[in-house]
């Protein structure tokens, strides 16, 4: 069974929702749609405050060579274009949307026939996705169409669909699966066509049978689509560890992955690039899971981009009494969150409630250098090291030990059983050491 | 509603405690300890009993008046610093020389450097090893294994790391190997016993609290470079030679438990083997052409000092290191 | 008798040789130094604080030497005195300058900014802030984790367990700026340090829109320009909702502490209101504010 080679780790896996069907997710009254719901700049907004909007109706318009179109998740009205106080608690700039009836425009075809032509060509097929705002809903949320035009000197070899889904609750991708297998397939078809491969191989951790299965009966009607099933580890669904676990080759420090020949995409944003193509269908939904041990009625949402993440509480049989934290996305990378009327947004794949007993983290203790954060390390970093020298300020010792190559899958915190806050401190000395080497850069190019 | 807890990711932990390494440890030094009961008797309880017992109150002594900082003897190292210390030592010795060499480990080899995950030395070997030259008479007189009750036994032999340093050909040869599998051999109370401590070994690497790289590495090369320097007396001499070197003295208790010291190791696979290899060739070296029998002690003490380099030069393979393509 | 004498002879070979390399290696080597260097860092007060913008007090020493005028230098934490004794050994003139003080300006204490929610992860402001807005409210207000008490070299910020926020010993802090450096939030400022330490400032940063400042925080400043309209000496200024003191402008009137609606404006180190004192510079009709202990 196919794994990526350096660390990793075990997580239990609490697919409480897994199997779950997808569920619509009500309306929200008042839609919420952040300006920056993606790496890059935020996008540049288009509308104006008493506009009328419909389901579809460009909001902001991307910014940028690195940015992405923002359409109306709802139709109504409008309202303001002021600032909103999002998860982390910071004030950014949003469009206020007070919700009237559903109605959608014209142009997008909402019937569930599937449509497997595709006529266009590569270009026109970017074009449509960058046109249509698509962006990897995985979690990461850089936009696709970016990721499909990659500079000249590298040539894409094969596609690889990220279907891993190793954080620990998380099933929306999985419930995807189940249910749009076949638009799922058509996606990633014309995703091979605009990067130009024949070969696309969608990698799946065996905790999802019926997944795996699923998708093999399926690819048998599709040429150059290949299943992977993968053993489970932690985490797998990292862009560089993926490409390992399936090409076995391994992104050079600071290089693109596509400088290994394979570009990878999340599986609902191949539905998604399907819905875009074949349906004229902007980003304007996604599937949420809304999952916790004591939530009453957690399930997986078909829910509206900036809807609020009360409502989905609610819709999952709201927020229970003893709950203690609030993650957006999963346990193991995911944002805890103070603020429950914040907008999701396009990468919000989840929303974990953990009881006050899970909630805290353990008093720190001091390093006893176990070595267990080396072992677990999926980069092959020395983590116990990074965040010393981090707190000490040391950030030249930390560059020196390629502290920039961290990918905050939080392996190192997670397995050591001093609970000292490794990952605090790294991600924090990366922030510095990267910014170091920018003013470097900046100042060599002078 | 209790105010939400708002922390950086990960959010979930593997639940592992420094607590639980600690008395994993422990658990796995039961078979030996059940063992040197069998042997050693009432002497081994009382020399284990008092070595933990002075280390822990030490420990929260020091902790509490003179580093003025919260006890920390509930983490089971202190006690885990105890054990290992009494496993080193003859199970007729004075007890009060045991809570001196208690007092050295926890003071001197521990506290000293700031206590737990400070300290250079691994404290239980630093209290024997101080011991062994404060009280050469007595760290060395071993009594007969019996499974006497009282385990007094008083008379003494020599041990055979003593007949494998001065013996000859004919000695080693007669040495029953069965028997220092089982126990049966004269020595420091906890090591004698090969089996007891392969099994706390096993125990330790199903619970994933060590790896194999320390261990391997040291018993490898100890059998390896005592079985070359001894083929010259032939090719059946060399083997039983390595093997009597393996299970001898020391060496187990020292390779599984001591060596493994999570504090005092290195913390790269590389470094472990190297780390390893050293310790099985220093050990050698002084066992063989050395003033003292036994040299596993040493050879660990001076490995653990050499470590920061170690780490410092031996770095874990990074991902993206070897680029592949193809 | 023969061993101990043979023993003697040998070490004392041993060590004539040892000392010749030594003295032929640093004879070969020797660096040629201004002695004023020394003698000038020798004054300073040797905590590598780096207020003075040099890589520490050898570094400032240095410069100190190669300078031409004193002018623009100076050891915020030595101050005029150590300034001055320097410009006597460099034979220069020494260049008066105001000292200056660390002033923190938040006041979002555990009472006037309740605290919404609990912060576990590193204790370190900086990362924090990179985190979310913090464990109130307000987005712009002291985090607590005291970043600031870690960087200062002379021992001069401590939190109050009390208020969670940090507090300046004006006696122990020389104005170096670390602390302004380290935090995050911009919240401590180098300011101006007047007659035995008195100070008003704006002990806020919060830039929203005055009711939501309000609602974070009891002392928030809301932008009202109440003071600015009261300030006889333009030293306030009001931009992005929040209204700002110059102090080297500012004559300590105090006349804004009193008008300001929210309490936002501190007046420190005044004497109580009972006593009058001769010196004060402000004019007697202006009654003093009740916070200006605080």
């Amino acid at each position: 069974m196919k794994t990526f080679k350096i660390g990793g780790v075990h997580p239990h896996e609490n697919k409480l929702t897994a199997g779950y069907h997808i569920t619509t997710a009500p309306l929200p009254q008042q839609a919420i749609i952040l300006l920056s719901q993606h790496i890059g700049a935020p996008a540049q907004c288009v509308v104006e405050k008493g506009a009328h909007v419909k389901v579809g109706t460009l909001l902001a318009q991307a910014n940028g060579f690195v940015s992405a179109n923002i359409h109306s998740p709802v139709s109504g009205v409008v309202s303001k274009i002021d600032s909103v106080v999002d998860g982390s608690g910071y004030a950014k700039p949003a469009i206020y949307i007070n919700v009237e009836g559903d109605e959608w425009e014209d142009s997008i075809d909402r019937s569930n026939t599937l449509v497997k032509e595709c006529n266009l060509d590569a270009k026109a097929i970017i074009d449509k996705i960058a046109q249509m705002g698509i962006v990897g809903i995985g979690g990461a949320t850089f936009p696709t169409q970016v990721k499909l035009m990659p500079p000249p000197n590298m040539k894409p070899e094969v596609l690889i669909i990220n279907a891993v889904e190793c954080e620990p609750y998380l099933t929306n991708d999985h419930a995807l699966m189940l249910e749009k297998a076949d638009e799922i397939m058509v996606g990633v078809e014309i995703l091979m066509k605009a990067i130009h491969v024949t070969k696309a191989y969608i990698g799946i951790e065996i905790n999802k049978p019926d997944a795996i299965d699923l998708l093999k009966e399926k690819s048998l009607e599709h040429q150059g689509i290949e299943i992977v099933p993968l053993q489970c580890k932690y985490p797998q669904g990292g862009e560089k560890q993926l490409i390992d676990a399936i090409i076995n080759r391994q992104v050079a420090s600071g290089a693109l992955p596509v400088s290994t020949g394979a570009v990878v995409q999340n599986v609902a944003t191949a539905y998604a690039v399907y819905e875009a193509v074949q349906k004229n269908k902007p980003l304007i939904e996604r599937v949420v899971t809304v999952t916790g041990k004591s939530l009453q009625n957690p399930g997986n949402f078909l829910s509206r981009i900036g809807a609020s993440l009360s409502l989905l509480i609610e819709a999952a049989g709201g927020l229970p009494e003893d709950t203690g934290k609030i993650v957006l996305g999963g346990p193991m990378m995911g944002r805890a969150t103070a603020n429950i009327e914040a907008p999701t947004g396009k990468g919000t794949s989840g929303i974990l409630i953990l009881t006050d007993d899970e909630a805290h983290r353990p008093d720190a203790s001091p390093c006893i250098r176990c070595a267990k954060c080396v072992a677990a390390c999926p980069m092959g970093l020395e983590p116990y090291l990074l965040s010393k020298v981090v707190a000490m300020g040391n950030y030249d010792v930390a560059e020196s030990h390629h502290i920039y190559d961290c990918i905050e899958c939080g392996c190192c915190s997670f397995s050591c059983p001093a609970n000292r806050p490794l990952l605090d401190y790294i991600r924090h000395g990366k922030g510095k050491v990267m910014a170091i080497m920018r003013a470097r850069n900046a100042n060599d190019k002078k | 509603m209790n105010k939400l807890v708002v922390s950086p990711s990960p959010h979930v932990h593997s639940g592992l405690s420094t607590a639980q390494c600690m008395y994993g440890v422990l658990i796995a030094l039961i078979p030996a300890f059940i063992v040197s009961l069998y042997f050693f008797g009432l002497g081994a309880l009382l020399v284990t009993a008092t070595s933990v017992l002075s280390c822990v109150i030490f420990e929260y002594l020091i902790q509490k008046y003179l580093l003025k900082g919260q006890p920390t003897i509930a983490n089971g190292s202190a006690i885990l610093t105890g054990v290992l210390l009494a496993f080193n030592l003859p199970s007729n010795l004075p007890l009060w020389i045991v809570v001196i060499g208690a007092l050295f480990a926890i003071g001197i080899g521990k506290m000293a450097f700031g206590g737990l995950g400070s300290n250079i030395f691994n404290p239980a070997l630093a209290g024997r090893i101080f011991l062994l030259i404060s009280f050469p008479q007595q760290m060395t007189t071993w009594p007969r294994p019996s499974n006497l009750p009282m385990g007094l036994d008083a008379e003494t032999g020599a041990t055979t790391l003593n007949v494998l340093k001065y013996g000859n050909v004919e000695d080693i040869i007669s040495i029953d190997v069965m028997e220092m599998l089982v126990g049966n051999a004269g020595g420091s109370f906890g090591e004698v016993s090969a089996i007891a401590l392969l099994i706390g070994f096993a125990y330790m690497l199903w619970r994933r609290i060590i790896t194999w790289h320390i261990p391997v590495s040291i018993i490898a090369t100890v059998f390896l470079f005592s079985f070359f320097i001894s083929i010259e007396k032939g090719l059946e001499f060399a083997l039983i030679f390595a093997e009597l070197q393996v299970f001898s003295g020391g060496l187990l208790l020292g390779a599984i438990f001591m060596a493994t010291d999570y504090v005092t190791s290195p913390t790269t696979r590389g470094g472990m083997l190297l780390y390893g290899v050293m310790i099985g060739i220093i050990t050698i070296v002084i066992r063989l052409w050395g003033a003292y029998p036994e040299g596993m002690s040493f050879a660990i003490f001076i490995m653990n000092g050499v470590t920061p380099l170690i780490n410092n030069y031996m770095k874990p393979k990074r991902f993206g290191e070897v680029v592949k393509h193809g | 008798m023969n061993i101990i004498t043979l023993s003697i002879i040998t070490l004392a070979v041993i060590g004539a040789i040892a000392a010749l390399i030594l003295y032929a290696i640093a004879q070969r080597f020797k660096v040629e130094e201004d002695p004023r260097i020394d003698q000038v860092e020798s004054l300073l007060p040797g905590a590598n604080c780096g207020g003075c913008g040099k890589a520490g007090c050898r570094n400032f020493a240095e410069s100190c030497i190669k300078a031409t005028s004193l002018e623009g230098m100076l050891c915020p934490v030595g101050g005029n005195a150590v300034m001055k004794q320097i410009a006597g050994i460099l034979g220069m003139e020494a260049v008066e300058a105001a000292p200056r003080v660390a002033v923190v300006r938040c006041n979002g204490s555990c009472d006037n900014r309740p605290r919404t929610n609990i912060y576990e992860g590193a204790s370190s402001c900086a990362i924090a802030h990179t985190l979310y807005a913090g464990n109130t409210g307000c987005a712009y207000g002291c985090l607590g984790c005291g970043d600031c008490v870690s960087v200062c070299s002379l021992g001069a910020i401590t939190i109050d367990p009390k208020t969670q926020l940090p507090v300046v010993d004006i006696d122990k802090c020389g104005g170096c700026g670390a602390c302004a450096r380290a935090c995050p939030r911009n919240i401590i400022e180098v300011r101006k340090k007047g007659v035995k330490g008195r100070g008003v400032y704006v002990a806020c940063m919060n830039k929203e829109k005055g009711g939501v400042a309000r609602k974070a925080c009891n002392t928030a400043c809301i932008g009202c320009s109440k003071c600015a309209k009261e300030c006889s000496f333009d030293a306030i200024t009001i931009s992005n909702n929040l209204s700002y003191i110059d102090s080297d402008k500012c004559k300590m009137c105090r006349k804004c502490v009193d008008v300001c609606p929210t309490g936002a404006i501190l007046a420190v180190n005044f004497p109580p209101k009972k006593v009058t004192t001769p010196a004060a510079t402000e004019p007697a009709t202006t009654p003093t504010p009740e916070e200006s202990n605080k």
